[in-house]
C-alpha cells in the first residue's frame, strides 16, 4: 500500500509525516494579507458605471463604480480620503468575484 | 357487465398508465443510459414485492394549457415492496413524464408514501429523477416541496432515510436529499445542484459543464452531499441493499443480527502497523482485520479520506466504525472530516448502532485556509457528537493520540465506555518532537551544539510521555492490550454493552454547532 503511492511530508507541530494529499489539500488556496490600496469585487456582476478618473481625489465615502450584480446596483465606495492611481475596469465589462477594480492611495 | 370484463379493463387501464410517459419518452430515457422509474424500483425490490399505490392519480394544473394534458400518475411512482424480505416505502420520479417534473398531486403522492413509511416505522427511498418544478403549477409546486421537506425532518432521525439520485436533481429540490441520511449517485447519470450552468453562465461569465459544476464525482469528493457512488445504476442497487442489510428500520429496533464470522485468515493485525508513528499504512486494513468475514463497508470513501467511517459487523450485529487515516493527510481532523465523522456519529447513535473508534491522529490540520473556513464551530462537531451519543463507545488508540485529536476521538472524558490502548500508543499533548521545542526551549537555545540537544531532549519526552502508560495510571484507558487482542476486546465490551443505559438531561434538544 504504502510503496504503490507517493508518498509526501506533512508537518504537524515539529513532526515530519509521511502520508498523501488530497486534491483539496493540494489545491488550497495561499493566504495573502489584503493590501488596503486594491479594492477588489467581492461579488461577481457588471461595472454598470464608473464616476472617477486616474489621479482623481476622492473623500471618503464617495461612491467610485457601480457593480450590478443579482439584479443589486452595488455601490463600491472609497474607503478613506485618497487619490484613484489605477482603474482596472470598464464600463459595460463584466467581472468575477475577488477581480482587481481599482488601486487607490490615501493622501498624506 | 361481468365481473370478468370489469377486471379486463382494470388490466386495460393499468396497462396504459404504467407506461409513463409513452414509447417515445422511454426511448429518450434509454438514450440517456438510464433506466426507467418502474425498471429502477423492480431491480432494487426483491421479486414480485412491489406493490403501488395512486397509479390513476392525475396531474391538478389548470393554467397554460395543461388542462387538456394527461400525465399519468403525475410523474412518479410510490409504493412498498421488501429487500431482503423486509418492508420498504418508496418512490421513484418519472422523467418519461412531464420530465420528471413536481407539481401539487405529484408532490402529494411522495408525502403519501412518506406519511406511511413513518406511521410504519420502515425505511423510505426517494429516486429522484426530475427537471424540476413544474412552472405552469405556480406556487403550488413551491408548497410541494416544502411539504417534502418538513416531512423528511420530522422522520429524520426515526426511520432511515435513502436518497437515490437518478438523473437531474436542480434547484429546490436538492434538499430533499440533503435532509436525507444517505444519498446515492451515479456516474454520468446523477446531476445535483441550486443553480444550473445556464445560469451561472449569465450571471457570473464562468463556463462549466453540468458534470463538472454538480455530477457523481463532484459530490462524492468535493462537496460530500453524497454518501455512495457508482459506475452504473444496478451497481448502485446494490450498494442500497448492502446498507440496508446493515441498518435496522427505525430507530425502536437494532439492526438485524447475521450469522457470526471470524475474519479471514492470513490478515494479521500486528503486521499491518508500523511502529514508528510517522510512518503511514491504510487504517482499512486493520479493520478488516477484526471484523466479521474482513468485511467492512464503508461510508462517503472519497470525501475527506483522512478519517474512515463505516459499517462492519462483530459476532454478527452491526457496529459503526470511526478511524483516522494515517495514509491522507496524516489522519488529521479537519473541516471535512470532523464533519464528516460527526454526522455518521449521529447515524449510529440516532438508530442504535455501537460505535468503535480507532484512533491514530497527530491532531487538527494548521493553516489559515482551515481556521477562516471555521475549523473551530466544524471541529466542534466532532465532540458534540461524540458527548452526547449514548449507545455503546469503544474507542482502540492505535498510535498516536495528540491533544484536541485525543479528547475528541470518543476519549473518556466524552464518556467513552471502553478505552483500549495499544503498547504503540502515545497519549499527550504534543509529538515528542513539538513537545521538546516548547519545554526545553532555553536548554536547547543555550547548548552548545543546540540540534543535538533537541534530539537528546526529544529521546527525553518520548521516554516519559509518549506511551500508553502515563494516561493508564490516571485510569483514562481501561487497559493496554496486545494488538492481536484488539477483535476480542471489542467483542466482550460489546457483550458487556448490550444493556446499557445512559441518557442525556431532559431538553428539547440541543444547539450542535451545525
Amino acid at each position: 500500500m504504502a510503496e504503490e503511492k507517493e508518498l509526501k511530508n506533512l508537518v504537524i507541530q515539529g513532526a515530519v509525516y509521511k502520508t498523501t494529499f488530497t486534491k483539496r489539500f493540494e489545491n488550497r488556496v495561499k493566504y495573502v494579507t489584503p493590501d488596503p490600496n486594491e479594492l477588489y469585487s467581492f461579488i461577481p456582476g457588471t461595472i454598470i458605471d464608473i464616476f472617477i478618473k486616474t489621479k482623481q481625489k476622492v473623500k471618503e465615502g464617495e461612491t467610485l463604480l457601480l457593480l450590478e450584480a443579482m439584479k443589486m446596483e452595488n455601490q463600491v465606495r472609497m474607503p478613506f480620503d485618497g487619490e484613484i492611481v489605477k482603474i482596472h475596469v470598464k464600463k459595460g465589462e463584466v467581472i468575477p468575484n475577488r477581480h482587481l477594480m481599482i488601486e487607490i492611495k490615501p493622501t498624506k | 357487465m361481468s365481473l370478468r370484463s370489469n377486471v379486463l379493463d382494470l388490466r386495460k387501464r393499468k396497462k396504459e398508465v404504467q407506461k409513463g410517459g409513452g414509447d417515445k419518452a422511454i426511448e429518450k430515457q434509454v438514450k440517456m443510459g438510464k433506466l426507467t422509474a418502474r425498471e429502477r424500483i423492480l431491480a432494487l425490490l426483491d421479486k414480485n414485492s412491489f406493490h403501488e399505490y395512486d397509479l390513476f392519480v392525475e396531474h391538478a394544473a389548470k393554467d397554460f394549457g395543461m388542462e387538456g394534458k394527461t400525465l399519468h400518475g403525475d410523474g412518479v411512482i410510490i409504493g412498498t415492496g421488501t429487500i431482503y424480505d423486509k418492508p420498504v416505502c418508496i418512490f421513484a420520479q418519472d422523467f418519461t413524464v412531464a420530465g420528471g417534473s413536481l407539481g401539487l398531486m405529484h408532490a402529494r403522492k411522495i408525502t403519501k408514501i412518506m406519511d406511511h413509511a413513518l406511521k410504519m416505522r420502515v425505511p423510505l427511498i426517494g429516486i429522484n429523477d426530475s427537471g424540476g418544478a413544474r412552472i405552469q403549477e405556480g406556487v403550488n409546486s413551491l408548497a410541494g416541496y416544502g411539504e417534502i421537506f418538513f416531512r423528511n425532518t420530522l422522520a429524520s432521525g426515526v426511520i432511515p432515510q435513502i436518497s437515490v439520485i437518478l438523473g437531474p436533481c436542480a434547484g429546490g429540490a436538492v434538499y430533499s436529499p440533503a435532509l436525507t441520511d444517505f444519498v446515492f449517485v451515479v456516474e454520468n447519470i446523477s446531476k445535483m445542484f441550486i443553480t444550473g450552468p445556464s445560469v451561472v453562465k449569465s450571471v457570473l461569465g464562468e463556463e462549466v459543464s453540468m458534470e463538472e459544476l454538480g455530477g457523481a464525482k463532484v459530490h462524492a469528493e468535493v462537496t460530500g452531499n453524497a454518501h455512495f457512488y457508482a459506475e452504473t445504476e444496478m451497481e448502485c442497487f446494490d450498494q442500497i441493499k448492502t446498507l440496508i442489510s446493515f441498518i435496522p428500520r427505525s430507530n425502536l429496533k437494532k439492526a438485524l443480527a447475521h450469522k457470526p464470522k471470524a475474519p479471514l485468515k492470513g490478515v494479521k493485525v500486528e503486521d499491518i502497523v508500523p511502529a514508528d508513528p510517522r510512518i503511514p499504512y491504510d487504517m482499512r486494513d486493520v479493520l478488516k482485520s477484526i471484523t466479521d468475514g474482513s468485511e467492512f463497508f464503508e461510508v462517503m470513501e472519497r470525501f475527506a479520506p483522512n478519517i474512515i467511517v463505516g459499517f462492519g459487523r462483530m459476532n454478527g450485529e452491526t457496529v459503526g466504525f470511526v478511524a483516522n487515516q494515517p495514509m491522507v493527510l496524516a489522519g488529521v481532523l479537519d473541516i471535512d472530516s470532523s464533519d464528516k465523522a460527526a454526522r455518521f456519529i449521529r447515524y449510529c447513535d440516532a438508530f442504535n448502532i455501537p460505535i468503535v473508534t480507532m484512533e491514530d491522529l497527530p491532531g487538527y490540520l494548521p493553516g489559515v485556509d482551515q481556521e477562516h473556513a471555521g475549523v473551530i464551530r466544524h471541529g466542534a462537531k466532532i465532540l458534540y457528537a461524540y458527548s452526547e451519543a449514548t449507545v455503546p463507545k469503544i474507542t482502540v488508540i492505535v498510535r498516536k493520540a495528540y491533544g484536541g485529536g485525543y479528547i475528541a476521538m470518543n476519549s473518556r472524558h466524552l464518556r467513552a465506555d471502553f478505552v483500549f490502548a495499544w503498547p504503540t500508543a502515545e497519549i499527550a499533548v504534543m509529538g515528542p518532537e513539538g513537545a521538546a521545542n516548547i519545554v526545553f526551549r532555553k536548554e536547547i537555545a543555550e547548548a552548545e551544539n543546540p540540534e543535538e540537544m533537541r534530539q537528546q531532549k526529544i529521546e527525553e519526552y518520548k521516554e516519559k510521555f509518549a506511551n500508553p502508560y502515563v494516561a493508564a495510571a490516571q485510569g483514562y484507558i481501561d487497559e493496554v492490550i496486545e494488538p492481536s487482542e484488539t477483535r476480542s476486546r471489542i467483542l466482550h465490551a460489546l457483550q458487556v454493552s448490550e444493556n446499557k443505559s445512559a441518557s442525556m438531561p431532559a431538553k428539547k434538544h440541543g444547539i450542535p454547532p451545525f
